[in-house]
């Protein structure tokens, strides 16, 4: 035995031990994606228990094209629809409570007054509440602003249009701010919404040296436009953390979509997919590729963007 | 200095329609809701009839709300415990210098960017037992493949609720003093709220891992090296300099997953709504039902007062701390 084999062997053993767990570990984090991918691309000939775990022989895409589109004959709806309620609702919701956030951050880093330090907190809280303490009002309210909204969509759908824009006016009513409306949900989600991105910008802006501000004050430029030619031009990366966090959040939420909207046409894609999986007449390979299609967007943005998807995670719980 | 007052007045105008939308919202709506708690509000029609307490006092008397307590307590515990100590050893094990380290970082995280009711609809399918008519389904058919037949149980659908048999030595000490009442199942681990636990730390566990990660990173390696020359063991560095340099990363940790454990809701009707014998049934879950499909709202009002207050009484000490710190900063 030489004397430099003997400290290295229990080292080596050491590193083998932590990668045998990490594999180990990974292996349990991506099990379901596994299953969620192999059961979504076996046929409808395919879809044995006794070869769950197999790989299919011949894959192919029905079954996606089935819990996209739906099946008549059996009688269940597809997610196409709810796939472009849930664009329709995240995108709008995302930038607008984005800009929100970026304003009220702004202020609350760089205009402080007299009593902001507590609003702020304040302001936070509206983060944690669990959202059934504000179910039951928030329901009666987006009614009563259904009744006040009402002749406008009314309005929208009355409207008459050159053939060539056919099925437009229609399409915005879903977006007029009411009880079970596309536009009633976008209010929710922007209202709820405010904490977290007002966090995120407000720290993202507290470490912007204010001696930037004072500058642009001497140079006589207003709160706006510092705002519009200092501080703005450097927000890239907190408006790319909280876009990121926001449309993830609204995509995934459930709570808002299922009580906010009863009707299957304006229903966001998290709760037709809890609709679809709960009937016991669409088969597991649907099941599971109409999972996998309303994990797509947001997992494609985590792919791909996954450090910015960090910073937002840690921003919500650590400060700065 | 005219512009500056100006500025003033537009900085407070531009933060007051977030901050009344909030007031409103927030404030406002948890203070009807909490109206709405103490009325005889029971159907779709409002009943503004003042009742005080006594829909908390009707709630507490009812069975499936002791249980749906019994049920919270079980999975915010196994659940905190879980992702605690996974994320925990999985950020020590991702900080030794290995390779692929972000491949591993990304692995551990991705199931934080997909919606619970994903989740939920997946781990449905892999947690579901099968009969036997149809044969095992899911993980039990894994078992039954790679020959651990005795890790095959029923999972979700399984009524078991462990508790101390009254007949036992513990359960005849208890009963001696009085406490004999915590042998019921009343008092009891429902076993179908470990499918849940599983489900929800494979979602979270990459969060707590990111944070201990972050702050793993954050502690100067000239500590770790002093220890070790002072002759500790690397688990004496960790037990003794890292995880007491982490409490507050823990404390974060437990704040976030608790609330989230306290209301958990979407998880839940995706992967077994109450479940057999109100097993897996939780407060979130028994509020919507009553409210929304009930219409029994004074009572669901009730319910959403009782989370709240649990969840404020975890949230508010952390947000006055963190306010404290950050002002002494």
């Amino acid at each position: 035995m030489t004397p430099s084999a003997r400290p290295a062997r229990p080292f080596r053993l050491r590193r083998l031990l932590i990668y045998v767990v990490l594999f180990l570990a990974a292996a349990f984090f991506l099990l379901p994606v596994y299953v969620l991918l192999i059961t979504g691309l076996k046929s409808f000939q395919e879809v044995n228990l006794a070869t769950m775990w197999a790989w299919p022989q011949s894959p192919s895409l029905a079954s996606f094209a089935k819990a996209w589109n739906g099946s008549q004959v059996e009688g269940f709806r597809g997610l196409s629809g709810s796939f472009w309620n849930s664009v329709s609702l995240a995108v709008p919701a995302t930038l607008l409570s984005a800009l929100l956030g970026s304003i009220n951050g702004y202020i609350l880093a760089k205009w402080k007054f007299r009593g902001s330090d507590v609003l702020f907190p304040l302001m936070l809280f509206g983060m944690f509440i669990p959202y059934q303490s504000i179910l039951i009002p928030l329901v009666q309210v987006l009614q009563r602003l259904g009744q006040i909204t009402k002749p406008l969509s009314v309005a929208l759908l009355a409207l008459s249009v050159p053939p060539a824009l056919a099925g437009f006016p229609p399409w915005l009513a879903n977006f007029v701010p009411a009880y079970g409306t596309i536009g009633g949900l976008i209010l929710v989600h922007v209202v709820y919404g405010i904490p977290i991105t007002t966090l995120i910008f407000r720290n993202y802006y507290a470490a912007i040296p204010t001696e930037l501000v004072e500058a642009a004050k001497i140079d006589g430029a207003g709160l706006l436009g510092i705002y519009r030619w200092v501080l703005f031009p450097l927000s890239m990366p907190g408006f790319v953390v909280v876009i990121i966090w926001q449309f993830t959040s609204i995509w995934n939420d459930f709570l808002f979509g299922l009580i906010v909207t009863s009707r299957p046409a304006v229903q966001p894609i998290t709760v037709a997919l809890n609709n679809l999986a709960g009937s016991y007449i669409v088969q597991w390979n649907v099941q599971m590729a109409g999972a996998l299609l309303a994990a797509l967007p947001t997992l494609l943005i985590y792919i791909v963007l996954g450090r910015f998807f960090m910073r937002g995670l840690l921003a919500g719980s650590l400060k700065g | 200095m005219r512009r500056l007052t100006r500025d003033r007045i537009l900085s407070i105008a531009l933060i007051t329609p977030s901050a009344l939308a909030l007031l409103v919202f927030v404030y406002g709506f948890i203070g009807f809701t909490a109206f709405a708690s103490l009325t005889k509000w029971d159907a779709l029609l409002p009943d503004f009839t003042f009742v005080g307490l006594r829909n908390y006092a009707k709630l507490f008397s009812i069975q499936r709300f002791q249980l749906d307590l019994r049920n919270t307590v079980t999975f915010t515990l196994f659940f905190l415990l879980a992702c605690l100590v996974i994320g925990f050893l999985l950020a020590v094990l991702i900080d030794q210098r290995i390779r692929g380290e972000s491949l591993f970082r990304s692995i551990f995280l991705f199931p934080m960017a997909i919606s619970f009711v994903v989740t939920g609809v997946v781990w449905r399918w892999l947690l579901a037992p099968g009969t036997e008519q149809t044969g095992s389904y899911g993980v039990n058919l894994l078992f039954e493949q790679v020959g651990l037949h005795f890790l095959k149980n029923g999972w979700y659908t399984a009524p078991i609720v462990w508790h101390l048999p009254p007949d036992s030595f513990a359960g005849g000490l208890l009963n001696s003093t009085g406490l004999g009442f915590l042998t019921s199942p009343m008092f009891g681990i429902p076993w179908p709220m470990f499918s849940i636990v599983i489900a929800a730390t494979w979602q979270m566990s990459g969060y707590t891992m990111a944070l201990y990660l972050a702050g793993l990173r954050g502690i100067p390696d000239e500590l770790r090296e002093a220890a070790r020359m002072d002759g500790a063991s690397e688990f004496q560095v960790y037990r003794h300099i890292i995880v007491p340099l982490l409490t507050p990363i823990t404390l974060s940790a437990v704040i976030v997953l608790g609330h989230i454990s306290l209301k958990i809701f979407d998880l839940v009707v995706a992967m077994t709504g109450s479940g057999p014998g109100f097993s897996t049934d939780v407060p979130a879950f028994y509020m919507f039902d009553t409210t929304f499909r009930g219409n029994h709202f004074a009572q669901g009002a009730g319910i959403a007062m009782i989370i709240l207050l649990v969840v404020a009484v975890l949230v508010i000490p952390y947000l006055i701390y963190s306010a404290r710190t950050e002002v002494q900063q």
